[in-house]
C-alpha cells in the first residue's frame, strides 16, 4: 500500500499490526494475534475517521492517488471485446487518450479516456495522462464514428490537463481541444462522462462535454491545480492547501453548483483501497446514466446537452 | 500588467490641468521606446506610429474605430451571480472585480455592440485584457450568448476580438463550463447559417483559446499577438528548454496552419469588411471612411 501524506498515522499502525504477524510467523510459540487485531480495529477506526471528512487538499491527493483504478482498468472490468482503436490520421496516435469499440453489458459503445498509465514505463508511454492535440482529433474521429454508427459515447476522465509542449502548441492544442468539446456537443448518441480521478481543466473539458457527468466521491475536476493558482493568485505554490479550498473542486461542491448529476460512492478508505468494487460502482453509475438516456432522438441528446450547458453558470453556491 | 508606460512631463502638467491637456501626456512604446504622445496613439489606434507595435486597446475605442462614424449599440448582458463561489485569495473576489471596474469605467471583461462597418450590418464583441487580465468567466460566457442571439435575431455576422489570460479562476468549475457554453453560442451562430469570424489580439491564451477563439469560420490575427493554449513560461518549465524566438506569436500560429490571416489593426476594418460581405452575398462595399448611418 503507497500510503499518502495524511495518512501517516495510518501507515505506523499498520506496519507495526504487519510487524508483528511477521514476528508469530517467525515464532510459532508467540501469541500476538489479540493484539495485532487490536491494531487494525484502531486502523479501521482511524481511516474511517481519516475519509469521513477529506479537505479538498487530501481529495487532490486521493484523487491523484497511484493506486487508484485508471481508465484501462475500467475498460478492462466493465465492458467485453474491447477493441482499441488508434490515430488522428494526420499525424500520430496518441497514447495518452485511449478508446475504441466495445460492449458494455452487450450494448456496443464508443469507450475513450486518459490513461496516466501505472508503473515509471507505462507512465512515460502514456505521458502522464497529458494528451496532445493528437489525443484529442483521435477522440473527435472517434466521436464522429459513434455517431454515425449510433452508438452510446462513454468517456473516462483522469488527466492533470493538456500537454503544455512544444509540439503541442505548434500542431494546435488550442484547437485540437476546442474543436473536441464543439463535436461533443453535435453527437446524436448519448453521450456520459465519469471523472474517475483528476479533471484537470480544457484537456478534461474535452472529453467531459456530455449529457450526464458522473464523479467519483474522491476525485476533482478544475478549471485550474490548486498548485497552479496557488502560484498565480497567492504567489506562492505552497498555498496549495488554500488554493484547493477556494476553487471549489470536489464531487461534492461540482454537485452543488449543478455541474455534475451524480456521485459515485468509493469503498472506505478510496479507490486504491477497493479498485474492484469502485469499478463496479461506476459500471452501474455508466448503466443507469445509459439508461436514461436510452430511447432518446438525437436531436432531443442535442438539445438536452446544449441546454445543460447554456444553464451552467446561473447557479452559484448558496450565500 | 502594465502594457503602457506612462510619462508625465512634469513641467506642462503643473501648469495644465489633466482633463484639459490629455495630450500632454506621452507613453513610451515598449518595443522602440519613442515617445509617443496619446493623442497622435489614439488616432492611430494604439499602434506605434514609429515600429507598427500594436498597443491594447479597449473595446470601446476598438468599437469607436471599427463602426461607421464611431456609433454602436451596445448589446445588454445578462448580469450573472457575483461571485458564486465566495472566493477569496489574498483579496475578496467581489473586491478584486469593483477595483478593475473603477480601472476600466467598465462593467467587466467583454463589450458587445450592433453596428455597420462600411454599411454591414455586424454584431461584435470585444475582450478587454486590463479587465483582469480579460479572463473568462460566467459574464464573458453571458457575453457570448447574447451576442449570439442578437446575431441570429438580426441576421447579421458575429465578430469577436480576443485578449484574455484565460480562464476566471476565481470562478472555479464554472468559469472552465464556459469553454462549452460559449462553444454552444459559436453552433447557434454557424446554425444560423451567419458568419462567425475571430479576431485573435495580444494575448489570447488558456481556455479562450480553447474555445471560441479557434472555433471561428476564419481567424485573423494582429500582428506579434502571442496566441497559445499553454503559456510560454509554463512550457519552459515542462520541457527546461528555451523556446524560440516568435514562438506562439501571430506570424508563427500562420505559418503553422493556425490562422488565415495576420493583419495590421489599421487594415483590419477594410478586410472584415471585404470578407464577411463576400460570405453574405453582398456586392463590394464603398471603401473609405464613412460617416455614421443615416438615422431610421
Ligand atoms: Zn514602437
Amino acid at each position: 500500500m503507497n500510503y499518502l501524506e495524511f495518512e501517516k498515522p495510518l501507515a505506523e499502525i499498520e506496519g507495526k499490526a504487519e510487524e508483528l504477524r511477521a514476528l508469530a510467523r517467525a515464532n510459532p510459540s508467540m501469541d500476538v494475534a489479540k493484539e495485532a487485531e487490536g491494531l487494525d480495529r484502531k486502523a479501521e477506526t482511524m481511516l474511517k475517521d481519516l475519509y469521513k471528512a477529506l479537505n479538498p487538499w487530501q481529495k487532490c491527493q486521493v484523487a491523484r492517488h497511484q493506486d487508484r483504478p485508471h481508465c484501462k482498468d475500467y475498460i478492462e472490468g466493465l465492458f467485453t471485446e474491447f477493441t482499441p482503436l488508434a490515430g488522428d490520421r494526420n499525424f500520430a496516435d496518441d497514447h495518452a487518450i485511449m478508446g475504441g469499440l466495445a460492449r458494455f453489458n452487450d450494448q456496443a459503445v464508443v469507450v475513450m479516456g486518459q490513461e496516466k498509465g501505472h508503473d515509471t514505463k507505462t507512465r512515460i508511454e502514456r505521458n502522464f495522462g497529458m494528451a496532445r492535440p493528437e489525443g484529442y482529433r483521435k477522440a473527435i474521429r472517434l466521436m464522429e464514428m459513434a455517431d454515425r454508427f449510433r452508438l452510446p459515447v462513454v468517456t473516462l476522465v483522469d488527466t492533470p490537463g493538456a500537454y503544455p509542449g512544444k509540439g503541442a502548441e505548434e500542431r494546435g492544442q488550442a484547437e485540437a481541444i476546442a474543436r473536441a468539446t464543439e463535436k461533443s456537443l453535435m453527437l446524436g448518441v448519448p453521450v456520459i462522462s465519469v471523472v474517475i480521478g483528476e479533471g484537470g481543466s480544457g484537456g478534461a473539458v474535452a472529453l467531459a462535454t456530455a449529457n450526464r457527468i458522473a464523479m467519483l466521491e474522491h476525485s476533482i475536476y478544475s478549471v485550474i491545480s490548486p498548485e497552479g493558482c496557488a502560484s498565480i493568485l497567492w504567489k506562492d505554490s505552497d498555498k496549495m492547501r488554500e488554493a484547493a479550498e477556494a476553487l471549489r473542486l470536489t464531487a461534492q461542491d461540482l454537485q452543488k453548483l449543478g455541474v455534475i448529476d451524480r456521485i459515485v460512492k468509493e469503498p472506505l478508505g478510496g479507490a486504491q483501497r477497493g479498485r474492484k468494487e469502485t469499478i463496479e460502482a461506476v459500471g452501474k453509475a455508466i448503466e443507469a446514466m445509459l439508461k436514461e438516456l436510452s430511447g432518446k432522438k438525437p436531436e432531443a441528446l442535442i438539445k438536452d446537452r446544449r441546454e445543460k450547458f447554456l444553464d451552467m453558470g446561473v447557479k452559484g453556491l448558496a450565500a | 500588467m502594465n502594457w503602457i508606460t506612462n510619462y508625465v512631463r512634469p513641467k506642462i502638467n503643473s501648469l495644465f490641468s489633466r482633463r484639459e491637456t490629455p495630450d500632454n501626456l506621452w507613453t513610451k512604446c515598449p518595443e522602440c521606446g519613442t515617445m509617443l504622445f496619446h493623442r497622435e496613439l489614439a488616432d492611430n489606434q494604439n499602434v506605434c506610429t514609429s515600429c507598427d507595435h500594436h498597443m491594447a486597446i479597449s473595446p470601446r475605442e476598438r468599437f469607436t474605430a471599427l463602426f461607421d462614424g464611431g456609433i454602436f449599440t451596445e448589446v445588454k448582458v445578462p448580469e450573472p451571480i457575483v461571485d458564486p463561489l465566495h472566493f477569496r485569495d489574498q483579496k475578496k473576489y467581489p473586491d478584486r472585480l469593483k477595483a478593475a471596474q473603477k480601472a476600466s469605467g467598465e462593467r467587466e471583461a467583454m463589450l458587445v455592440a450592433e453596428g455597420e462597418i462600411a454599411r454591414t450590418p455586424i454584431v461584435a464583441v470585444a475582450q478587454d485584457f486590463s479587465f483582469m487580465a480579460g479572463s473568462m468567466g460566467m459574464f464573458v460566457g453571458n457575453a457570448m450568448v447574447a451576442a449570439a442571439q442578437a446575431a441570429v435575431k438580426h441576421k447579421r455576422p458575429l465578430v469577436v476580438f480576443t485578449a484574455a489570460g484565460g480562464a476566471r479562476m476565481q470562478e472555479g468549475i464554472l468559469s472552465l463550463m464556459q469553454m462549452p457554453r460559449t462553444t454552444v453560442a459559436v453552433q447557434m451562430v454557424r446554425e444560423a447559417g451567419l458568419p462567425y469570424v475571430t479576431v485573435l489580439t495580444h494575448p489570447t491564451t488558456g481556455g479562450v483559446t480553447a474555445s471560441y477563439a479557434m472555433l471561428g469560420d476564419i481567424q485573423m490575427a494582429e500582428p506579434n499577438a502571442l496566441i497559445c493554449f499553454a503559456g510560454p513560461r509554463v512550457i519552459e518549465q515542462t520541457i527546461r528548454e528555451k523556446l524560440p524566438e516568435g514562438f506562439q506569436r501571430a506570424e508563427y500560429l500562420l505559418d503553422h496552419g493556425m490562422l488565415d490571416r495576420v493583419t495590421h489593426r489599421k487594415e483590419l476594418k477594410d478586410e472584415l469588411v471585404t470578407i464577411l460581405r463576400m460570405l453574405t452575398g453582398q456586392p463590394p462595399a464603398i471603401k473609405g471612411e464613412l460617416t455614421a448611418p443615416a438615422t431610421k
